[in-house]
């Protein structure tokens, strides 16, 4: 079960999630501190670990559009969240699936910040509103990186095929 | 069946006949080009490379192209560190198209590409600045990606796990109205088709009005492609980008360009009117919340911002600086003008554009990103509102979360200096 700690709309930036005037800062070991920095609150509860892992983001559609920045998925991965969107947009959603952040798509997902979420392979179950929500597959190919591990490890796996 | 030109481009990369959208290809990679946050490249390469016994050597330091631009000169001891961490590894690797802080070849990475020829139709350009799509002008298939992302193709040169992707064609006929840019259009169309209207699509541009722009035009109108949430946005080669790549781009060598098929496939087709258009204005927080100029006009300014890597290039300069000779910026205004590259900087310094814009009360900036992402250069105050030539006005872009950033072409902007409003520069200019 996964609670609701964030709900965003749709068009989120990167520049929301991850400031550009942190950008400095590129260690993913680094980054979580200035994740939402502008969201006050939320970034303090995040700072304080009032924040569990494996909580949940909830966003409308497009989320993480604008900057190719890494820093805007490595923030989000450093305190395991896990983002349910409508959509992504394309760099941020794939650096995610580099990364191992836990992106999630589910074009009708309805939920509150507070609400409690079981999530599965093929859909999301909001506990508080009895409601259920079909999850969009990711392509077979973005699979394959995930289940390696990453795109550290699937390149490592390839360039020792190759040698 | 036909192919798009992007599709004929990933035919090539990957050695087949044909390759149509949705299919999954793993691309060679003619240039793979990265910032200041190659630290973060290089740090997930050395990554890959760990425990493999391998040396941690990059597939072809011909192939790749580091530039310094964010934050330059460094605007502290972090991005310092960052900037030489990359210095010290171009250096190690034999990576020559290494750009540092110069006054002679630095500049904005999108225009430091295409000024040196490095682009050519017909390639797989990867940046990893989403960006990157500006290189669509000429004729490439170019794309923004993450750094480790970045960091597996410098291992292995083929980009993993590529989704063809499906075609939006835009084709545009009529003649632009005098000060209307290439700026108006692409504003005109994201505003049309909405900032995600293209979201894993790619553009490709058409029709009379498209042949008739300059590669400086075309680079604005790819450069913000991905502000439709595009991939890429792609010109096909033609006679314009044969003349820029060899009167302009220093390129001898015979190039070849690179057509769709007649019978391609288009996801959707657009028709636009040129000589329909007034100037455009993106309106706070999102880029698709376009207005035409009349709509805002009278909107007190107090920053305008003259650059960046959509609209920082010597035509640009060049209208700003015939609207603002002899004239005077208006007294509420601080106008901040950044070239796009050292090379246009020279260029608009001894065709006097520059001398024209300092005596209006304009700062001349050394080029590189500085106000347009509002990280070391021309932050903005609570409540200011900029008006801006560069491609962003998110919510904290500029700096502060509680100013306003407008966008607009070089000639809104510079009419709008004059006045201290928002100002259609087609009256009064
Ligand atoms: S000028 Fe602005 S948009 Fe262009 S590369 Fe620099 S920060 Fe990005």
């Amino acid at each position: 079960m996964s609670k609701v700690v964030l709900k965003l709309g749709d068009d989120v930036s990167t520049d929301i999630i991850y400031p550009g005037r942190f950008m400095a800062t590129v260690l993913p070991s680094e980054t979580p501190q200035y994740a939402f920095a502008d969201l006050l609150d939320f970034n303090a509860r995040l700072k304080q670990k009032e924040i569990q892992p494996l909580s949940v983001i909830v966003a409308g559609g497009n989320f993480g559009c604008g900057s190719s920045r890494e820093q805007a998925a490595s923030c989000l991965k450093g305190p395991e969240f896990i983002v349910i969107a409508r959509d992504f947009a394309r760099i941020f959603l794939q650096n995610s699936i580099n990364l191992g952040l836990n992106t999630i798509i589910c074009p009708d997902i309805e939920a509150e910040a507070g609400d409690e979420l079981e999530i599965s392979a093929n859909q999301v179950v909001n506990l508080t509103q009895e409601k259920s929500f079909a999850i969009t597959p990711l392509p077979r190919a973005r699979q394959a990186i995930i289940d390696a591990g990453g795109l550290i490890a699937y390149t490592r796996e390839r360039l020792m095929a190759n040698k | 069946m036909g192919m798009t030109v992007v599709e004929k481009i990933l035919a090539r990369a990957t050695d087949q006949p044909s390759v149509k959208a949705g299919d999954v290809v793993e691309p060679r990679v003619d240039l793979a080009m990265s910032h200041e946050n190659g630290a973060l490249v290089i740090n997930q390469f050395q990554e890959i490379y760990q425990g493999t016994g391998l040396e941690a050597k990059v597939w072809d330091p011909d192939k790749i192209a580091l530039i310094f631009d964010h934050r330059v000169p460094a605007e502290g001891a972090k991005t310092a560190t960052n900037q030489k961490k990359v210095r010290t590894f171009a250096g190690a690797q034999g990576i020559h198209k290494f750009h540092d802080i110069r006054g002679d070849e630095g500049g904005i990475c999108h225009q430091i590409l295409p000024e040196n020829g490095y682009v050519r139709p017909g390639q797989v350009v990867v940046g990893t600045d989403s960006h990157t799509t500006s290189h669509g002008a000429l004729g490439a298939f170019a794309f923004g990606i993450g750094a480790t992302e970045m960091a597996s193709v410098w291992a292995l040169g083929r980009i993993l796990n590529v989704e063809v992707p499906t075609t939006i064609k835009v084709n545009v006929v009529g003649e632009f109205q005098p000060y209307v840019l290439a700026k108006d259009l692409i504003l005109h169309l994201i505003g049309k088709i909405s900032a995600q209207g293209a979201n894993f699509k790619v553009i490709e541009f058409h029709g009379p009005a498209i042949r008739k722009l300059s590669t400086s035009g075309r680079l604005t109108i790819c450069n913000m492609a991905v502000e439709a949430g595009a991939t890429a946005g792609i010109v096909p080669a033609d006679a314009e980008t044969l003349r820029y790549l060899h009167e302009e781009a220093g390129v001898k060598e015979d190039v070849e360009i690179l057509g769709p098929d007649a019978d391609a496939v288009y996801d959707q087709v657009i028709e636009l009117d040129a000589s329909q258009l007034a100037p455009q204005i993106a309106c706070p927080h999102t880029v698709d919340n376009v207005k035409s100029v009349q709509e805002v006009a009278g909107k007190v300014v107090n920053q305008i911002v003259i650059g960046s890597c959509t609209n920082g290039r010597l035509d640009d300069l060049q209208i700003v600086a015939r609207i603002l000779e002899g004239k005077k910026v208006a007294r509420n205004v601080r106008m901040l003008v950044f070239p796009a590259s050292a090379r246009i900087y020279l260029q608009a310094l001894k065709a006097g554009y520059l001398a024209t814009l300092m005596e209006a009360g304009a700062v001349v900036m050394n080029s590189g990103c500085g106000p347009c992402l509002g990280v070391h250069q021309g932050a903005l105050a609570d409540g200011d509102v900029a008006l801006a030539t560069t491609n962003r006005n998110f919510k904290g872009r500029m700096g502060n979360p509680a100013a306003e950033v407008y966008l607009c072409s070089p000639a809104v902007a510079a009419a709008s200096a004059l006045t201290g409003k928002i100002t259609d520069p087609r009256k009064g200019a």
